[in-house]
This record gives structure tokens, C-alpha cells and sequence, in this order.
């Protein structure tokens, strides 16, 4: 099938996953104040109404995640005419579609317990995971900066109200209260920056704003503030130092599978974004925006993962775990090629993976609430819990790009890209920040296996029901398979790059 | 022993196969493969284990192993597993080996699994290399490795890890292979962190004591800094050749890579920096006399025979890199003798056998990169090799002692430390089979004729001095001194390892009345892998005899059969080194700098090594060694402790007190004081900026938004100006 957009009703066509997650949504919504899962009507001890965990709710769910699947699927069948519509058409879309539902799929599988044991309403929890996962995936399928802001606020709205859902824990209300106010203030700065961007450019449309930079037809001063509002707007979402000061609180302070969902589906979601924005849109004007990228990937590498030794929070360490990562993606888009654009797919795709298993281990230990965060808390854990303790092994070793798992793979792609580039230091910095992230990986290993635990029996009531451990199991296949055969991924990821327009990598940059 | 063997047999057979010519791997993937099947069993019988005993102990007391039924099951089939698949792989890789023995191959022959990584610019598959080098290190590494393992049967078999034990061991063997036989430095790197990280596990493996899982996070620290060496050399490699591969590398080496230029140079060093970490060299040396820690068949198969020879084998392979480099090589080879000698005065007043053995592993492992350093690949390669017997065997013996030891004080209850050797004397009436074995091990290892380490340690000490007096050597004054070192360590090794000899079987015995009658000797499954080094440790010098040796009367008037086999071996290898060498430095001087030929020195060396050994017999054996606690009455623990740091003073009158003075400073000021502050500095000055990130995390959203401001105003400034 053939889209022509100067023919409304393609856009349809073009959109059809995002219709369909967005009315799922909807029919989650409904179903869960309806029927069977409608608020019993005796309260509880507490005076709240009583619900009954929502696990139906929870496969409904996911089954409306893998329909929309099959739909991101059939799209690869699709071709557009050209390349200026305001919804994109192409692989890098559709690839990062694909880590979208994979991480809500995780995310709705990991929360099944969680919503239960704390009593959330289910059918507006997972509700607002779809509406946050098609805010996404218009981020991943704009063409248009106007598109990109309007799924940037879906998501970013649908996230907030996740962060604070857990009402009745103060830190939860207080995490969304900062990540709203704060989040408010850097929109401020993109909406601005689009602004700039139109009034130097004349268009809002990505594929146009390209053209009109490579032309030399953009008024500079202008494009210049612009470039810098928008580059500050993603830096906030990406959270990258210095813009990373909410992440933290956000993180900690938030339920834990919508940790796990914010550290990896939001990133991936910005990152995509970010990426077509600045190797398409600003491709043209690479020398001005490359050194504060640069000192941005820099800066976040080595002050993520030197404050990230000193945790003794696991919640906290994995917050500050994902902003290291962040730098490393950074990297990626610092080298601005297409060997870097491919493996920042990749490594968005493991990052996923490994780290919605990792907090996946880190809820079962935490009884499925919020305590137990304590390193000292995984004393023994290993011994205990057996399954448990090597798969939370394996993604700590992935995380810290251990060889043989796909974390090593990705960043071995985006060393790559950055050699491509001939990012000689920056590579360097990711090597020996990397070298130092083992320390704080490893640790919670080392707690697992080679401590006793305190007192007998204290990991006895670890909850990993069935759910939890479909999660894990497709988690840790996917990263050990990524780590022994990525080369078919990275072909799938390379070839979804190839669509992508201009993808520069015309400077071979040496560093500021 | 089949190496020897199997070369004995050959040696017959390789005319007639001759003609036959080409090489056919015999499933080399296996022997990768079989111990890692042997992780995945212990493995999961480990973590069946650990939930039975969790349930045990929630019932109340420990799981029982001398119970009525016996020992569990999760007990008894790791016994069978974690010997069984390393017997498999060193038969797979003798049938290799013999195959390879009659081929004569001249390239390695590599084989590829599937792309591992591929992007459009870069390559890596998974594939193994067989040639000679990687195949005597599989040889060394499945043979010793399978020894080891029986070994580890009987000393493990009250621990109630055991199966966990045998399922890191395993690992350790899967990763080790990994390193040796990947065709690309990716691969090998993977085996590089992997046996890191078994290290790590099998130095804490006694987790439960605070000091021993702080030497494991030693261990990982120090080696993560050699990492960072390998991976930035590994980036220059990239950045010039455009691959990792060995043999693309190395074909394209001499035109990519100016003689002596800056690149090669770069990667050389950061190569040393690697191989340093892993095989303990100055300055990185420290983690491993603190990674004796570990049980001691870890000690012997990690930490002695296999995986501080990582390093060894690193330079060996990338044998190209270096000889373009002189800087690079100097480098190494400086490194190496200086470790030598350094690690062998700290030797001599160590009190604790695995300590001793711990510094002279360091010390041994020195000329081993001295051997390298001067271009001697096969003599440091050979080297590798029979000390690889002769070093395990030591561990092993000092392992069946502690495990006697132990046990008599054990019964007793006895607090005394079962490894300190002023608690050992006169042990060899206890443990016959140790006590012989353990002095073949010595001679070897102080060099004295015929033992292995004779030939290996006096070729590297004789290449050293042929390679500073070559017609163009690039700091011939350097090279006379390394040679002037590397000789007085030989000495001092000589004498400490007599010294350990001595306290520990000669003289009248210390460890009480009541212990004396536990002290049992090793059982079978502990002697035999003894024995079987000892004969290595006897013959395994014999397949390298140097021509000029072998035709003298130390070669027998040239009876050995095996005139520089292990030279020629390597040949394909290293002959595009040597040639490198021969172009740029003319040939290699056929004297000593102060003037006598290879035999000459031999015989000196080896003549001077026995004074040193019967006089330390007389010197040591003639006076009275006191217990570590005899006088540990209310006088004063501690007072009688600094008497005890004097305890040599008989011999430290006569031979050693300014060595005993420079060893003591060593290792108390340089060692203790300033390598171990300054790694410590590293990491509170990380952690210090850690702490000062985290003042800003206030928890207020005002402070947030500050911030964010700043980072905005910080940004634009940098946009704008």
C-alpha cells in the first residue's frame, strides 16, 4: 500500500497502531470501572473502596499492546510518497515502536502484583501506560515538531499522573508534584525553541527545517537560541547533566514499575525524537550544536556514575544507573553517523530489556512495594532465591557491559559509531566511566552471593508471581541473545537507520 | 605428562606424517564447550543445594554432609562432573595436538561460527584460532586444570560449597579457553573479564570472612584498571587496521605501523598496562598475594598456573606489536625483571607458605616478561610453561600440608595458623610424597640442572644478554643490567624457596604434642596429581634444550632427543618478529656482556643456584625455628610477635640483613605504603566527589529548578560565544 498525505484520510492509515492503543486505552478505562472491576462497595479498612488486583484488566492490556504490535507490523507494507509528511513512514519509526510496546508489555507483566498488593486502580494504571505508550510512539512517528510536542505532552502528562498514582504513599504524591512542576519548566524552554526554530526556518515540518538549515536559508541568531532551547528541552527528558536533578526523587519516590517504565520507555521515546530532530532537522548546522553535545555526554558519563558509587539505595543507584546510561547514548548522538544511529537502536532496545528486568528483580525483593531498597537488604539474596539472584546477575552484569551480554554489544555499537566519528575521547571517558560503573553493578552482586543474609529466611517472602516471571524469562533470553547473536538485530537496526534522511556524520569532530 | 609423552611418541611418527600434511581440527569447539556444560550442571545442582540448606537451616542446625544417608547428591555428582568434563577436553585436545604434531602447519587455522558482531566498518566472528601457541596453552590449561580439579576433591571435600566451588572452577576453565583460543582480540577480551570475574568469585569463595571478600574486591579493582590498559590499546588497534583480527593485524602490521613509531608504541604500552594487571606486575602486582585468600587449588590453577600467564600470553600473540616497538619492549622487559626482583626479596621473610609461594609467582611471573620483553617469545612461552607444573605442584603441596595442618590443629582446637611455617617443622616424616614431590618442585624452580625451570629461566636470562649485545640493540647498557638483575633474582629464588623447604619439612617438628598425631598424610586423589607434576617438573624442560646446551655435557653429549623443539614449534608464529628483530637490530651477540658463552653461564648459573641451596639446607636447617604463639604467654602477644619479624636473625647476620632490610621496606613502605595509599586515594577521592554531587540533591524543588536554570544559562552561553 502507497500513502500520498496530500490525501488526509492516509493519515489514518499511517497512524493506525497509535488509533488503536488510544482507543484500547479507552476500553481499559471503561472496563475498569465497570463490571467485575468496578470499586467494591464495602470499604476497606482504610476507607478506601476495595478492588480486586485487576490481573484480567492487566491482559487486556496486553493483548491491546500486541494487537497494536501486529498493526506496527503490517506497516513495514506501507510506503510513502515522500518524505515530508507530518507522520513519518519509515523503519526508524517502526523500530522504535517496537521497544515502546516491548517495554509497556514488561511493564504491564512486572505490575500485576505490584497494583494488587498496593491496592492502585488498575484499570486507570494500565490505561495511562497506553496513552503514555502512544504519546511515544507520535514521538518516534512525527515528522512535525508540532507532533512531536503534542506526544511529548501524552506522554509526559500520562507519566506524571503515574508517578503520583500511588496515592497513599506521601513520597509518590511529592515525586509527581516535582517531575510535573519541573517538567513544566524545561516544555517551557522546547515550545520556545520550536518557536525560534519556525521563526528562522519558516516551517515546523523536520524533513522542510533540514533543508531550509542545509540551504543556508535560516536567519542564524535565531536557529542558534533555538537549537539551544530544543537541545535543552530533550537534555531534560533524556535527563542529562545538569538537567538530571528530578530524575532521582522522580525515580525513587515513584511505584516501581513505573520507575521501570519511565527509566527506559520515556528515555527511548526522547532519544528517538531527539535524534531525528537534530541528524535530520539540524544535520546542517552540526559544528554549532556537536561541542555542547559533547560536553553534555562527557559531563553525564562521569558525574552520573560517580555519584552512583555512593548510593545505598537500589532505586537510586539504578536512577542514577540510567542517567550513565543516558551520557552513553549521548555519545551516540554526539557522533551523528549512521553506524552511531543504528547502535544507539540497539542499545536503546538492551537498555530496555535489561533494565525493566532489573527493577523486575528489585520489586520482587521489595515484597512488590517499597521497602527492602536497601543494598544490605540483598544480603544472601542469591542463596535464597536462586532463579531470582542470577537473572538480577545478569542484567547488573549487561548494565555494567559485561561481554557476552547484549549490554556489552551496545556499547561495543556505540563505540563504534563513535570511532566512525572519530570520537577518540569521548570514547575514552565512556570506556573508563563504564570501568567504574562495574564497582556499583557489582556490588549488589556481591551482597547477593557473598553475604549471609541477617537473619534466616529473610527473603522467604520474595513475590514473583507467574507474570513477573514471564517477564523475566523473556528478558534475560533476549539480552543473552543479544550478547552471543546481535548481528542480526543490528542488521534490522541498521537497515531501519537507512530511511532516516540525512543522516550526517559529515564532520569528523576531534573534540572541543 | 601426555605432552611430554605424546611428544616422545610422535617425535617418531612426524616423518611418516609428513606427506600427509593438512590439519583437521577434531571438534575444538567442545573443549570450549564441555566445561562450560560442566558450569551449567554444578551450577544448578549449586543452587539446589543452596534451597535444601536454606531449609535445613530454617529446621534448625546445618545441612549435615556426614550424615547417616551420606553425602547429598548435590555433593557426589559434581565430584564426577567437574573432573569428568576437563578429562574430556584435555582428550580432545591431545587428539588436536597429536593431529597438529603431524601436519606441520604453517598458518593457524581458523574457525568461524557465526558473525559476532558486524557492522558495515567492523567485523569480529566467533572463531577460534588453533595453531602452536594457542594449542600449548590448551594443553597447559586443560592437563594442569584436570590435575587440579582431582586435587580439589579431596581438599574441598568437607566444604559445604562444594558444588558451587566445582561450577566456578569450571567457568574459570571456559573463560581461560576462551582467552587462548579466540581468533580476535573482542574474543579474547571476553575471556579476559570472564576468568576476572571467577577470580573474583573464587578469592571471596570463603565469603563469610571479612578479609578474604575484601581481597577478592582487590583483585577486581586493580584488574579493572588493566582492563582499561587492554580496551585503549584494543581502540588504537581499531583506529589503524580497521579490524581486531589476529591474522589481518598482524599481516598488515609492518606496513600500517612504522619500526619504533608513536602508534605501535601507544599500543604496546597500553597493552603492558593490561598485561601487567592480569599477571601482577609492577605496579599492579598487589591483589595477588592478597588473592591467596582463596582455597588453595585456586591459588594453584588461577593465580600459579593459568590466568596471571594471561598476560604472558598477550605479548606472546601480539609478538608483532612489540618487536616493532623497542620502547615498548624495553618497557616490558623492564617491568618484568624489576617484578623479579622486587617480588623476591619480599619473599625471603614471608612467614606464611602461600605468601611466599604468592611473591615468587610475582617474581616468576617477571621473567616470564622479561622473556617476552627481549623478543625470546618461546623462551617465555616455555617458561610459561614449566612453571606452570612446577608452580602448581607447589601450590597443590603447600595445600596437602594446610589441609593437614588444618586438620590436626582442627582436632585439637588449636588456634595456631595453619599456614604460618614457625608452626610446621620436620613435616616431611608426616607427608612423605609432599616433601619429595614439593623438593622437585624447588630444584626446578631455583633452576638447578636437570630440572625444568633449569632450561626455561637460564634461556631467558641467556636471551637477554644475546639481545642487548645484538649489532644494533637500541640501549645495550639497559639490557646488561635487566641481565645483571635477572641473574640475582635467580639467587634469591634459590634461596627462599629453600628457606620454605626447610621450615616446613626439615628440623624438628613444631605443631605440639596432641597435633602431631592428626597429622595424616594426603589421600590418593591429593598425591597422585603431585606425582604427575613432579615428573613434568623433572622432564618438562627436556623439549627445549638450546643447541648449543643439548651438545654439551649438560645435554647429555646431545642424547636428549628434543634439540629447541618448542623454538621451532612456534616458528610459524614468531618468525615474523624475529625477523622484524633481525632487520632492525642485526644478530643477536653470542657472549655475555663481561664475556663467556650460553654453556658457560649455564653452568655458573645452575652451580651458583646449588651453593645457594645447600647453604641454606646448612644455614637454616642448623638452628632452631620457634612456634609463631610458643611464647604467647600475658608477657605480651604482640612483643613476642616483633621478635618472631627478627626470628631469621642467624642467616640475616651471615647473607641476608641488608636484603632483609630492603625486602621488609618493600614491601612495608612501597607496597603497604604507597601503592596501597594510592589506590586507596582513588577511591575516596571518587567517592569524595560522589558525596559532593549528591549535597545538591537536596529534595527541594526551588534548589531543581535552580539548577536546571543555571544549566540552561550554561548551554546557551556556550551556544552563543
Amino acid at each position: 500500500m502507497t500513502l500520498d498525505f496530500s490525501r488526509q484520510l492516509h493519515y489514518f492509515w499511517a497512524l493506525l497502531p497509535e488509533i488503536v492503543l488510544c482507543s484500547w486505552a479507552m476500553v481499559v478505562l471503561v472496563a475498569g470501572v465497570s463490571g467485575s472491576h468496578a470499586p467494591g462497595r464495602v470499604p476497606d479498612d482504610n476507607g478506601d473502596p476495595t478492588f480486586d488486583g485487576g490481573a484480567s484488566l492487566g491482559w487486556l492490556s496486553l493483548a491491546g499492546v500486541l494487537l497494536v504490535a501486529l498493526f506496527n507490523g503490517w506497516l513495514y507494507s506501507v510506503h510513502e510518497v515522500d518524505q515530508t509528511g507530518m507522520i513519518a513512514v519509515d523503519g526508524f519509526r517502526l523500530f522504535a515502536n517496537w521497544i515502546f510496546l516491548g517495554a509497556a508489555a514488561l511493564t504491564i507483566l512486572i505490575s500485576f502484583s505490584y497494583v494488587r498488593r498496593q491496592r492502585l486502580q488498575a484499570g486507570e494504571f494500565y490505561a495511562l501506560i497506553l496513552l503514555a505508550t502512544s504519546g511515544m510512539m507520535f514521538m518516534a512517528a512525527a515528522r512535525d515538531l508540532m507532533v512531536i510536542f503534542l506526544g511529548l505532552e501524552v506522554m509526559s502528562i500520562a507519566v506524571y499522573a503515574l508517578t503520583g498514582f500511588n496515592r497513599r504513599d506521601r513520597k509518590s504524591a511529592e515525586a509527581g508534584l516535582k517531575y510535573f512542576l519541573l517538567g513544566a519548566f524545561s516544555t517551557g524552554f522546547f515550545l520556545y525553541g520550536i518557536a525560534l526554530t519556525y521563526g528562522a526556518t519558516g516551517s515546523t515540518n523536520i524533513a522542510l527545517i533540514g533543508a531550509a538549515v542545509a540551504g543556508g536559508g535560516a536567519s542564524d541568531g535565531l536557529l542558534t537560541v533555538g537549537v539551544a532551547l530544543l537541545l535543552i528541552g530533550f537534555a531534560f527528558k533524556v535527563s542529562a547533566v545538569p538537567f538530571h536533578m528530578w530524575t532521582p526523587d522522580v525515580y525513587e519516590g515513584a511505584p516501581g514499575p513505573v520507575t521501570a517504565f519511565m527509566s527506559a520507555a520515556v528515555k527511548a521515546a526522547a532519544f528517538v525524537a531527539f535524534m531525528r530532530v537534530f541528524l535530520v532537522g539540524f544535520d546542517g548546522v552540526y559544528e554549532a550544536w556537536y561541542p555542547v553535545m559533547w560536553w553534555l555526554a562527557a559531563i553525564t558519563m562521569v558525574a552520573a556514575n560517580l555519584i552512583a558509587l555512593v548510593q545505598s539505595n537500589v532505586k537510586r543507584m539504578l536512577a542514577y544507573s540510567s542517567i550513565a546510561h543516558a551520557g552513553y547514548l549521548l555519545v551516540a548522538l554526539t557522533a551523528a553517523n549512521q553506524t552511531a544511529a543504528a547502535g544507539l537502536l540497539f542499545y536503546l532496545l538492551v537498555y530496555t530489556v535489561m533494565n525493566m528486568g532489573a527493577f523486575a528483580v528489585v520489586l520482587s525483593v521489595s515484597h512488590q512495594s517499597e521497602e527492602r531498597l536497601q543494598i544490605e537488604d540483598y544480603a544472601g539474596f542469591g542463596w535464597a532465591q536462586p532463579l531470582l539472584g542470577v537473572f538480577l546477575t545478569v542484567f547488573l552484569l549487561s548494565l555494567a557491559g559485561f561481554p557476552g551480554t547484549g549490554g556489552f554489544m551496545g556499547k561495543i555499537f556505540l563505540l563504534q559509531g563513535a570511532a566512525d566519528s572519530q570520537l577518540w575521547a569521548l570514547s575514552i571517558i565512556l570506556v573508563l566511566t563504564t570501568v567504574a560503573s562495574y564497582w556499583y553493578y557489582l556490588r549488589v552482586a556481591w551482597f547477593m552471593w557473598m553475604k549471609d543474609a541477617g537473619t534466616p529466611g529473610h527473603h522467604d517472602q520474595v513475590e514473583a508471581p507467574f507474570a513477573l516471571r514471564v517477564a523475566l524469562f523473556a528478558s534475560v533470553a533476549i539480552i543473552l541473545y543479544l550478547g552471543v547473536f546481535p548481528s542480526g538485530v543490528l542488521s534490522f537496526a541498521q537497515a531501519s537507520v537507512a530511511g532516516l534522511g540525512s543522516v550526517g556524520g559529515s564532520l569528523l569532530g576531534v573534540g572541543p | 605428562m601426555f605432552l611430554t609423552l605424546s611428544m616422545l611418541a610422535v617425535q617418531g611418527g612426524v616423518e611418516a606424517d609428513q606427506v600427509a600434511g593438512s590439519f583437521e581440527p577434531f571438534f575444538p569447539a567442545l573443549v570450549v564447550l564441555l566445561p562450560l556444560l560442566g558450569f551449567v550442571l554444578n551450577g544448578l545442582l549449586a543452587l539446589s543445594h543452596a534451597k535444601r540448606s536454606a531449609a535445613a537451616v530454617r529446621a534448625g542446625g546445618e545441612l549435615q554432609l556426614d550424615g547417616p544417608g551420606g553425602r547429598p547428591s548435590t555433593h557426589t555428582l559434581p565430584t564426577w562432573i567437574g573432573p569428568g568434563v576437563m578429562l574430556g577436553a584435555f582428550a580432545i585436545t591431545v587428539v588436536n595436538f597429536v593431529r597438529m604434531l603431524g601436519a606441520h602447519l604453517e598458518h593457524p587455522v581458523v574457525i568461524s561460527y557465526w558473525h559476532w558482531i558486524s557492522t558495515s566498518t567492523f567485523t569480529v566472528d566467533a572463531a577460534l584460532q588453533l595453531d602452536q601457541l594457542s594449542m600449548i596453552m590448551m594443553m597447559i590449561i586443560t592437563g594442569v586444570g584436570f590435575l587440579i580439579h582431582v586435587f580439589s576433591v579431596g581438599y574441598m571435600k568437607d566444604d559445604t560449597g562444594y558444588p558451587r566451588y566445582f561450577a566456578y572452577l569450571n567457568l574459570f576453565v571456559f573463560f581461560m579457553l576462551v582467552l587462548v583460543m579466540g581468533a580476535s582480540y573482542p574474543l579474547m577480551f571476553v575471556g579476559w573479564e570472564g576468568v576476572g570475574l571467577c577470580s573474583y568469585l573464587l578469592i571471596g569463595y570463603w565469603f563469610s570472612d571479612r578479609e578474604k571478600a575484601d581481597a577478592g574486591k582487590k583483585a577486581f579493582i586493580v584488574n579493572r584498571i588493566g582492563d582499561v590498559g587492554f580496551l585503549i590499546a584494543m581502540f588504537l588497534l581499531f583506529a589503524t587496521f580497521g579490524t581486531l583480527d589476529f591474522l589481518d593485524i598482524f599481516a598488515g602490521a609492518e606496513d600500517a605501523l612504522v619500526y619504533g613509531g608513536g602508534a605501535v608504541t601507544a599500543i604496546a604500552l597500553f597493552f603492558l598496562v593490561g598485561a601487567a594487571g592480569k599477571s601482577a606486575q609492577i605496579p599492579l602486582y598487589i591483589w595477588l598475594p592478597d588473592a591467596m585468600a582463596g582455597p588453595t587449588p585456586v591459588s594453584a590453577l588461577i593465580h600459579a598456573a593459568t590466568m596471571v600467564t594471561a598476560g604472558v600470553y598477550l605479548v606472546a600473540r601480539s609478538s608483532v606489536i612489540f618487536a616493532l616497538s623497542p620502547v615498548g619492549s624495553a618497557a616490558v622487559a623492564g617491568v618484568g625483571v624489576l617484578t623479579a626482583l622486587f617480588a623476591a626479596t619480599i619473599a625471603l621473610t614471608q612467614n606464611d607458605i602461600k605468601k611466599v609461594l604468592a611473591y615468587s609467582t610475582v617474581s616468576q611471573l617477571g621473567y616470564m616478561f622479561l622473556g617476552v620483553g627481549v623478543g625470546a617469545y618461546a623462551a617465555g612461552v616455555f617458561h610459561l610453561m614449566t612453571r606452570a607444573f612446577f608452580k602448581a605442584l607447589l601450590f597443590l603441596g603447600s595445600g596437602a600440608v594446610i589441609h593437614s595442618m588444618h586438620e590436626a590443629l582442627h582436632h585439637t582446637h588449636s588456634h595456631a595458623d595453619a599456614q604460618d611455617m614457625r608452626n610446621m617443622g620436620g613435616l616431611k616424616k608426616y607427608l612423605p610424597i609432599t616433601w619429595i614431590t614439593m623438593w622437585i618442585a624447588t630444584l626446578a624452580i631455583a633452576g638447578i640442572w636437570p630440572f625444568a625451570g633449569f632450561f626455561s629461566k637460564d634461556e631467558i636470562i641467556w636471551q637477554t644478554a644475546a639481545f642487548g649485545g645484538a649489532a644494533n640493540a637500541p640501549y645495550p647498557f639497559l639490557y646488561t643490567i635487566y641481565w645483571i638483575l635477572a641473574l640475582a633474582a635467580a639467587m634469591l629464588t634459590a634461596f627462599y624457596m629453600t628457606r620454605l623447604m626447610v621450615m616446613t619439612f626439615h628440623g624438628s617438628n613444631r605443631t605440639g604434642e596432641e597435633e602431631r598425631k592428626y597429622l595424616h598424610k594426603a589421600p590418593a586423589v591429593m598425591w597422585i596429581p603431585l606425582a604427575v607434576l613432579a615428573v613434568l617438573s623433572i622432564f618438562g624442560g627436556w623439549i627445549n634444550v638450546p643447541e648449543a646446551i643439548r651438545t654439551s655435557f649438560l645435554g647429555l653429549g646431545g642424547a636428549l632427543p628434543m634439540s629447541e623443539w618448542l623454538h621451532h614449534w612456534l616458528e610459524p608464529l614468531t618468525a615474523q618478529a624475529h625477523h622484524i628483530q633481525e632487520v632492525h637490530l642485526g644478530e643477536l651477540a653470542h657472549s655475555a656482556p663481561v664475556g663467556g658463552g650460553e654453556v658457560a653461564w649455564a653452568v655458573a648459573s645452575t652451580l651458583a643456584a646449588l651453593a645457594v641451596v645447600i647453604a641454606t639446607v646448612v644455614l637454616v636447617g642448623g638452628r632452631e625455628v620457634e612456634t609463631a604463639d610458643k611464647d604467647a604467654a600475658p608477657t605480651g602477644f604482640g612483643k613476642v610477635l616483633y621478635n618472631k619479624w627478627y626470628v631469621d636473625e642467624a642467616y640475616d647476620a651471615v647473607v641476608v640483613r641488608p636484603l632483609g632490610k630492603a625486602s621488609r621496606f618493600s614491601w612495608r613502605v612501597i607496597d603497604q605504603g604507597i601503592i596501597d595509599g594510592m589506590v586507596n586515594a582513588v577511591g575516596y577521592l571518587a567517592r569524595g566527589f560522589g558525596w559532593f554531587g549528591s549535597l545538591f540533591q537536596t529534595g527541594s524543588v526551588n534548589t531543581y529548578a535552580f539548577v536546571l536554570s543555571l544549566g540552561v544559562l550554561f548551554t546557551l552561553a556556550s551556544f552563543l560565544f
